[in-house]
């Protein structure tokens, strides 16, 4: 049984805050496949089409036979821990900080030996599930975890270490206005979330879900507008140093394209919430969220985009949506970039349409604002970086993966 | 140095003559007016900082502004509402600048106000202050005061379930006001020159419909009216020059001779 994890105590405000160092990284492109996987939450190896051979770590060509064209696909990821090892002292400062480190060599089932890290709870010649999971850089690295769940199990320091996990973190959502919002704090609370920040803009504007977010226990609601710079420089500088996960939920839902006449208003609205609110985002909240990445076990970790599924294949009867949502996927990769070299994953959620007022004519399915709150917390707890949410999202996924010209011709319908 | 502009100049000098800024400040936490949300919106004001004596732009501060031209203490054109759209010179460009500065008489709903969040000013009002007052001269605005602009954000949009809830004129009162005593327009403390409710009226929107359709002017979200005697003022109101603009944000300045004004 893992220890519980105790509450941080209170840091004094004079104490330094600890810095994350760098992790070995430098990977072949081959390699990325490891992240890639790792990223959706999947477990994929290389598999030679000629002789099935499961492959690792990963290469070029085949380690059985000579062939070269191997593909990743999803295999068994179980095995047995035949060593293990506590690293005591390494040259990494990173790993030398965290030590002991506990890796060890797994036979798979499917074949290949790999080191991994180890969940402490993994005993040699006991029974194992490999994980890949993204280390603190964003680079996929095998994690063997004990076969069934065990109690406490994400409390080890190595699955925190590998997870966003919301237990004893502060967490904004950027919107209390959102659909999502309202189910999104219940949740994080559930999950053990220390406190949740909830931004409302336009104070003088009634809402009944910022009223029900003003009654939650453990919810304080906190002035943000995403289309004002000041509003969000203001908080930031308020509270930036006690964001630890930050959700963007703001968004602008309109149906129409961008050759509908004259409504520049919509297209300009569109990308003033859905790119430039996240563009200012990014400004305020990414260098204080960078600097506490490795501030003790409720460090900064997260930084939560949610997007649409439609950002990858334009929705015609919600283009200009479709569009802003992917400049805000575009930004999304460069905020990654520099966020993940500072320990800061980045993680966007894909959801389909949202059951909400603005899809109200689309037929379903539709994602209940519901799913899309449980989607995020599994994702924060996995620590994956994409999560498409809903069987359209998911379907519209697997096309653009296999032929995004394809899926353009189909309209993303 | 007798002539009256020279007397003038002496006596804003001396402070006989007060200026009182009836403006709210433009900012980002200012209410615009709400309509639904399928429909077009006024922009809120939004500030961005050019530079500020940093990399930006070393010794200089200064920001981009975006607004509507309907954000803030506004002007309203006639070319604002449908029914003025055909006037001549109905533009804040192309109207007579003679316009922008005109006498102004206040009147004071602030009691009925304080108790009704829908009062409506009536024909009836108006000549029980003429009664007392005088004559509404013509050529002159008429300051609606309601003491809204000293609510908090929240009271001063004051929207419920069914809308806003704030005061504004009966279409009667517009109807006459423009009619029979030929004023220069119409100035409020709420976020328009109408009531909240005023979508339910006929015609819907007086204050806009009569005023606009009759090229005269709107000024709304004023402020310190409370400052101003029933007559007596002098408004400069001279929005910005904005090429065939249906409106602008402003700075409304009200003259007022010293022995006139309230501490």
């Amino acid at each position: 049984m893992t220890p519980r994890l105790q509450k941080p105590r209170h840091k004094s405000p004079v104490e330094r805050t600890q810095q994350l160092p760098l992790l070995p990284s430098g990977r072949s492109r081959t390699a990325q496949g490891l992240t890639a996987a790792a990223a959706r939450g999947e477990f994929a190896l290389q598999v030679c089409r000629q002789c099935h051979t499961v492959q690792y770590p990963p290469r070029d060509v085949c380690s059985d036979c000579p062939s070269i064209d191997l593909v990743w696909q999803l295999v068994d990821d179980r095995g047995t821990l035949i060593a293990a090892t506590d690293i005591a002292i390494s040259n990494e400062v990173y790993f030398r900080e965290r030590a002991p480190w506990r890796t060890g060599i797994v036979t798979m089932d499917c074949g290949p030996a790999v080191l991994a890290h180890l969940h402490r709870e993994c005993r040699p010649e006991c029974r194992v599930k490999l994980t890949l999971k993204l280390d603190r850089l964003g680079q996929g690295v095998m994690v063997a975890l004990p076969i069934e769940d065990t109690v406490n199990m994400a409390d080890d320091p190595l699955l925190r270490e590998h997870s966003c996990d919301p237990k004893f973190r502060r967490m904004l959502i950027t919107d209390g206005d959102s659909p999502v919002a309202q189910a999104l704090a219940a949740k994080a609370l559930q999950a053990g979330a220390e406190l949740v920040l909830v931004g409302v803009a336009n104070n003088w504007r009634p809402s009944a879900a910022r009223e029900a977010l003003g009654t939650m226990e453990g919810v304080e609601l906190v002035p943000l507008d995403v289309t004002d710079y000041r509003s969000v420089e203001d908080l930031a500088d308020q509270i930036g140093a006690r964001v630890d996960i930050l959700v963007n939920t703001a968004e602008y839902v309109r149906p129409g394209g961008s050759s509908h006449g004259r409504d520049m208003q919509r297209i300009r609205e569109s990308m003033d919430v859905n790119y430039f609110g996240l563009a200012r985002l990014a400004q305020c909240f990414g260098p204080a969220m960078r600097g506490r990445a490795a501030d003790r076990a409720n460090s900064a970790c997260a930084w939560v985009n949610l997007l649409s599924v439609y950002a990858l294949a334009n929705l015609a009867p919600f283009g200009t949506f479709s569009e802003s949502k992917a400049a805000a996927y575009s930004l999304s990769h460069a905020l990654r970039g520099e966020m993940q070299s500072h320990g800061i994953r980045v993680i966007n959620i894909f959801p389909g349409p949202i059951d909400d007022e603005w899809h109200q004519t689309l037929p379903a399915p539709k994602v209940a604002p519901s799913a899309v709150a449980s989607a995020i917390i599994k994702a924060l707890q996995d620590g994956v970086e994409d999560v498409y949410v809903g069987d359209i999202a998911r379907d519209l996924f697997a096309r653009w993966r296999d032929d995004p010209k394809a899926l353009e011709r189909e309209g993303a319908m | 140095m007798t002539d009256s502009l020279s007397l003038f100049a002496a006596d804003i000098l001396s402070g006989r003559i007060q200026i009182i800024d009836l403006t709210q400040t433009l900012s980002p936490d200012f209410p615009t007016i709400v309509l639904p949300p399928e429909m077009g919106q006024c922009a809120p004001f939004r500030q961005e900082e050019i530079s500020r004596y940093d990399s930006r732009g070393p010794a200089w501060y200064w920001n981009n502004f975006t607004c509507g031209e309907h954000t803030g203490t506004h002007f309203d054109a006639p070319c604002h509402w449908v029914s003025g759209r055909d006037l001549p010179n109905n533009a804040v460009d192309t109207i007579d600048v003679a316009n922008f500065i005109a006498p102004a008489i206040v009147l004071d709903c602030s009691a009925e106000t304080a108790a009704d969040d829908d009062f409506l000013l009536t024909v009836e009002f108006m000549q029980a202050w003429e009664a007392r007052y005088g004559r509404i001269p013509s050529g002159c605005w008429v300051l609606m005061r309601t003491d809204w602009s000293k609510r908090d954000p929240v009271a001063y949009a004051n929207l419920r379930t069914d809308g806003a809830h704030n005061p504004g004129p009966t279409p009667e009162a517009v109807k006459w006001l423009v009619e029979e005593r030929d004023i220069k327009g119409f100035g409020t403390e709420t976020i328009g020159t109408d009531a909240g409710q005023a979508a339910h009226f006929t015609p819907p929107y007086p204050a806009h419909f009569y005023m606009h359709g009759k090229g005269r002017y709107g000024l709304q979200c004023l402020t310190k009216l409370d400052l101003l005697p029933p007559t007596g003022t002098l408004i400069v109101s001279a929005p910005l020059k904005i090429r065939n603009g249906s409106g602008s944000p402003l700075r409304v300045l009200a003259l007022v001779s010293g022995a006139h004004t309230k501490p």
